[in-house]
């Protein structure tokens, strides 16, 4: 019988840990994938956040890191340096990449350091329990704003694609969304294009991906999809912002 | 090699260097400019790699990735800098990281001054980040010794995969001295097969998970019995220690860093005016001479001990501990970047004498 799917031999069999619905389980996936057609699987590290995707080291068949908060671009950058013919991203959320670790990214891109970020919007903190994002967008309801987002109060939803676009040092920034086959199939697209650019020595990559937290939002797996599409996508435009 | 005439700072960084540390993270603050100054010009020449880090938090989580990734990696800073470094220098004890991180002790709390001080005793010796940790602590007390603890710092770091501090006051940074360094243009460093580096699936090295979360309470247990295990080999065996005239001392001054060599004179112009002194120096603080400095006040001969610090007390809670009540012990000393003259000490020594 002829084999129609594979599992990538870049994830290891421990099952994901993730809730119905969630985004993660997905792009681990098309980054796990990617990793296997570049075939830079036995030159290849990664460094996993704190937030939902903990637990990235148990999931990929690759050398890895975890980083405190926010921190991951930092490691990656210590890696880099001592490895500079090595490849290495970091896999980060909201609150870990556009809240504490605000100044690691910046600079990272900054420095054109020559690493690849992959970003999860899903505008919430998942892993403490639902709290207020940067990424949360105005109106919102989280444990910590009950009320919905008050811009007066806390201001509104950052866009990291479009700031890090203007930063010299990047390479390769494009935001994607999880919603849909045909959104699924660019995300991948866009994850090979940012690693192509770290092999290219060209400058820091990223790719934004907007992606449902159900459990965290209070919706079903298929309301959280409809709802990332009607309200994530009108605010956070999908598209690439800077292919150098 | 001839000695030469050499800043602190320049040569503790040309000692890293000779150790074999070809990467350095680092955030400038003052008084210590000159450890990455130097190595920003230096480390590209023999192949290394110098990166002004946007942070300390940064400069110190670099040095997790780069230590991670199996290199013989330094960060340098002085107090405040060292404070935003302690959640880095946590997660690379956790992680079973070795590095080696200078502190030139400038005065604190908060932004206190930027003249010597001693008083980063307690964050550096107690723990300073989150968590049931050590770091290994060397305090030299002249140039020399600190180019000479440099190769030692690193070789310690990478045999017990641990931080290691060099606590020196701002006084070492700054003065200069003569010095030989001990030239070494190709050090043989150790494997580190556990390091991030690639990993061949099809190879017999396990996948590499440099990584301080361990999420279920036996694992956390594991590795906190793994760490204490490995304490209590470095209690045993890494102490260092002078003894400095003790045997048969009336008096014992106890100090450390820059302090203690002011102390050695102090101790000169007692046996001039006939009084026996003597001095204990702990050059690591952590793991602490806990036993030496017992044995010297154990002696017939000693009356009781004089701690000198440039803080308002830190280390004199470990000599008293050492000392376990069969000795007084008195502190001299002030906070604010105020180091005490040999005369004062021997002044005071004489007053507890007339007690």
């Amino acid at each position: 019988m002829a084999t129609v799917f594979k599992k990538t031999p870049v994830l290891t069999d421990v099952p994901f840990h993730y809730c119905p619905g969630c985004g993660h389980g997905i792009v681990h996936r098309l980054v796990a994938e990617v990793i296997e057609e570049l075939g830079i699987q036995e030159k290849c590290a990664g460094v996993a956040p704190v937030g939902c995707a903990v637990f990235l080291y148990n999931y990929m068949n690759i050398d890895m890191y975890e980083a405190a908060h926010g921190r991951a671009p930092a490691v990656a950058t210590g890696f880099k340096r001592v490895h500079p013919d090595k490849y290495i991203f970091t896999y980060q959320g909201d609150g870990d990449l556009a809240s504490i670790g605000t100044a690691e990214i910046v600079h990272a891109a900054h420095r054109g350091e020559k690493i690849t970020t992959i970003f999860i919007n899903n505008a919430i903190y998942g892993m403490t329990g639902g709290q207020m994002a940067p990424t949360t967008l105005v109106g919102q309801k989280t444990t910590t704003s009950p009320l919905g987002r008050d811009p007066e109060h806390c201001g509104k939803p950052i866009r990291i694609a479009e700031m890090l676009s203007t930063i010299e040092g990047s390479a390769f920034i494009a935001r994607c969304a999880l919603n849909s086959t045909p959104n699924i199939i660019k995300t991948k697209q866009a994850i090979k294009k940012a690693f192509q650019a770290q092999i290219d020595r060209k400058g820091f990559s990223m790719v934004e991906i907007l992606s449902p937290c159900p459990t965290n939002w209070g919706k079903a797996p298929g309301e959280a999809m409809q709802w990332l599409e009607d309200n994530m996508i009108p605010y956070y435009p999908l598209g690439t912002f800077k292919e150098v | 090699m001839a000695k030469k005439l050499m800043k602190g700072c320049e040569a503790i960084a040309e000692a890293a260097i000779q150790a074999g540390c070809r990467y350095f993270f680092g955030y400038p603050i003052t008084p210590q400019n000159d450890i990455p100054e130097y190595m920003s010009l230096r480390l590209p020449q023999v192949g290394g790699c110098f990166l002004q880090a946007e942070s300390e938090v940064a400069a110190i989580n670099m040095v997790y990735g780069a230590g991670g990734a199996g290199a013989r990696v330094m960060t340098s800073s002085s107090s405040p800098g060292i404070s935003l470094k302690q959640e880095g220098i946590s997660t690379i004890a956790g992680a079973e990281v070795p590095c080696v991180i200078v502190n030139m002790m400038r005065g604190g709390p908060g932004l206190g001054n930027i003249q010597a001080s001693q008083g980063d005793y307690f964050q550096a010796v107690k723990g300073g980040g989150h968590g049931d940790y050590r770091c290994v602590v060397y305090a030299p007390s002249s140039i020399q010794e600190t180019v000479d603890l440099m190769p030692k710092a690193f070789d310690t770091a990478d045999n017990y995969r641990i931080p290691v501090i060099i606590l020196a006051d701002g006084l070492i940074g700054q003065m200069m001295e003569p010095v030989e360094l001990h030239m070494n243009p190709n050090p043989v460093l150790p494997e580190k097969p556990w390091a991030a580096q690639g990993w061949d699936p099809k190879g017999t090295r396990p996948r590499a998970v440099i990584n301080s979360l361990y999420i279920e309470t036996e694992d956390l247990d594991g590795l906190m019995t793994r760490l204490n295990a490995r304490y209590d080999v470095i209690r045993e065996k890494e102490v260092m220690v002078e003894k400095y005239h003790t045997e048969g001392a009336e008096y014992i001054l106890c100090a450390y860093g820059t302090v203690a060599r002011v102390c050695k004179a102090a101790v000169r112009i007692l046996e001039e005016n006939g009084v026996k002194a003597g001095l204990v120096r702990p050059i690591t603080l952590w793991p602490f001479p806990t036993k030496e400095v017992h044995e010297v006040f154990a002696q017939e001969s000693v009356k009781g001990g004089l701690t000198v610090e440039i803080s308002n007390g830190q280390m004199v809670e470990d000599i008293r501990l050492a000392v376990n009540g069969i000795k007084p012990v008195e502190y001299m000393g002030k906070g604010g970047s105020v180091i005490p003259s040999a005369e004062d000490i021997a002044e005071r020594i004489m007053q507890m004498r007339r007690a």
